[in-house]
């Protein structure tokens, strides 16, 4: 199905972006993803080729740890962003990315962004600047996670 | 109401029924020795529980302030006196003293929006919140209850979140910090979840109750997203001995968390809270 900017409009992720900003995007190999519960969506060490944004379900975030179990990371759901590999050589995915629930995306091809924005820094701009955003509010995140807060409690006074 | 005749005097209240939530936290219904009614209390609100020779612990309410005949109460063992009370088999007797302490605002969130986000056992004294609003649900805007647990095993009262999200008139967000690919639900720190629910800021009153940096953060986020200070609570957790405000054990700077306390509305703590040591 092909993409148009108003479908990309519609994510939160893109939200406010200047028209032409999209039409740019629309035309970097978007299209619509449909994973089942328990699919993969891209596994460790695989070419980052392209990136997701989530439309609706549930996706895990997995690693392998040493006794093969997988351990979750996070898991991101409907209007957040998966994948920031596409943008940084090697571009490989980190992580295996699974789908918890049924899960459909709006994905991009990587290539083609990281053209489109070297085409027009303005659009580069703001994607960056969305991303970073992103990236933040996940380390932050990250940070409040490793502190595991419900192990330790806080000194008692 | 009840009169009670001694603050410092612990009524005696029987075990009626104690059961374990998850590995180290145990439920208790308890009822007076002399079949007296339990005194009303508020949502938020805590008693002091004594366990006969070995001492004596704030621990909130975790039962529905309309259910009058039982006293429920949600404990962690954690050390000497909370471990003995979790030890306690049906039939024992406890000392309690209370209810103290201010409550969660439930009628000041009629009409408006309700934020609930609670981590780890913080989900023990908003249940009772939770109960009130779901039993006049009508009274309400949205609802939303945001709940953080360690792990799977960890989550509080599953059942009954279960239950509430199961309602068509609730929104539940649970998450946990930590899992393996078993787990169908959401990993990762609570604090994300409260862009997600749906409230309006200008209509929104928020009950948070947690480690203290959960809190914290939980309040930056509901900040961020446009919800002012004075319409934030958090439940604070402090040493306490008498609980009536006179021994000074529970001091938070200028409070004491016994009596004006443990639900402060956010703004009154704000500054306080970021200080490492008070
Ligand atoms: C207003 C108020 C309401 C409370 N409500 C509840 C409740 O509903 N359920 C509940 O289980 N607890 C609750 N608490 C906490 C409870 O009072 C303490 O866990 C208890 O006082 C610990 O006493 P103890 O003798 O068992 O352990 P202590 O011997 O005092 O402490 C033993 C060890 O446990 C640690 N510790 C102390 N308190 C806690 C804690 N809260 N969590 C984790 N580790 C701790 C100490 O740092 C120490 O290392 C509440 C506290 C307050 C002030
Ligand atoms: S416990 Fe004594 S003043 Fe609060």
């Amino acid at each position: 199905m092909d993409v148009s900017p108003t479908d990309l409009v519609g994510h939160g992720f893109l939200k406010g972006m200047a028209g032409e900003q999209l039409a740019a995007l629309a035309t970097c190999g978007a299209g619509y993803r449909s994973y089942a519960e328990g699919e993969f969506i891209c596994r460790e060490g695989a070419n980052a080729d392209e990136f997701h944004l989530i439309e609706h379900g549930l996706v895990a975030l997995e690693t392998t740890a040493a006794d093969r179990r997988s351990l979750v990371m996070v898991t991101l759901e409907g209007g957040e962003v998966l994948g920031w590999s596409w943008m940084f050589p090697p571009y490989r995915w980190y992580f295996d990315a699974r789908a918890v629930a049924a899960t459909r995306t709006l994905a991009l091809n990587g290539a083609l962004v990281r053209a489109a924005c070297q085409n027009d820094p303005q659009l580069g701009y703001e994607l960056t600047r969305r991303i970073a955003r992103v990236v933040i509010e996940r380390l932050q995140a990250t940070r409040l996670h490793a502190l595991d807060l419900y192990n330790t409690h806080p000194p008692r006074k | 109401m009840i009169e009670r005749t001694d603050p410092w005097i612990p009524e005696s209240y029987h075990i009626v029924k104690t059961w374990r939530e998850i590995p180290d936290t145990f439920t208790m219904e308890l009822k007076p020795t002399d079949g007296r009614e339990i005194p009303r209390f508020a949502s938020g609100q805590f008693n002091m529980l004594y366990v006969f020779g070995v001492g004596e612990i704030p621990v909130s309410i975790s039962g529905d302030p309309s259910q009058r005949g039982i006293l429920t109460h949600t404990t962690r063992a954690v050390g000497a006196v909370s471990r003995a009370l979790c030890d306690l088999k049906e039939g024992a007797v406890v000392g309690v003293r209370g209810p103290y302490g201010s409550h969660w605002p439930v009628a000041e969130a009629m009409g408006k929006d309700v934020v609930i986000a609670a981590g780890g056992l913080g989900l023990a004294p908003l249940r009772s919140a939770v109960r009130e609003i779901v039993a006049a649900r009508e009274r309400f805007g949205k609802v939303s209850v945001l709940y953080g647990a360690r792990t799977v095993e960890d989550i509080l009262f599953r059942r009954e979140l279960e239950g509430w999200r199961a309602r068509f008139d609730l929104d539940v967000y649970v998450t946990v910090d930590h899992a393996d690919a078993a787990w169908r639900g959401s990993v990762g720190v609570v604090t994300r979840f409260v862009a997600r629910a749906a409230f309006n800021p200008e209509q929104v009153v928020a009950m948070v109750c947690g480690p203290e940096v959960m809190m914290r953060y939980t309040a930056r986020e509901l900040e961020k997203c446009g919800v002012v200070d004075d319409a934030i609570y958090l439940s604070m957790e402090r040493n306490m001995k008498c609980a009536v405000g006179l021994c000074g054990h529970c001091q938070f700077q200028q409070f004491f968390v016994c009596k004006d306390g443990p639900v402060f509305a956010y703004h009154r703590v704000k500054s306080l809270l970021a200080k490492g040591e008070i």
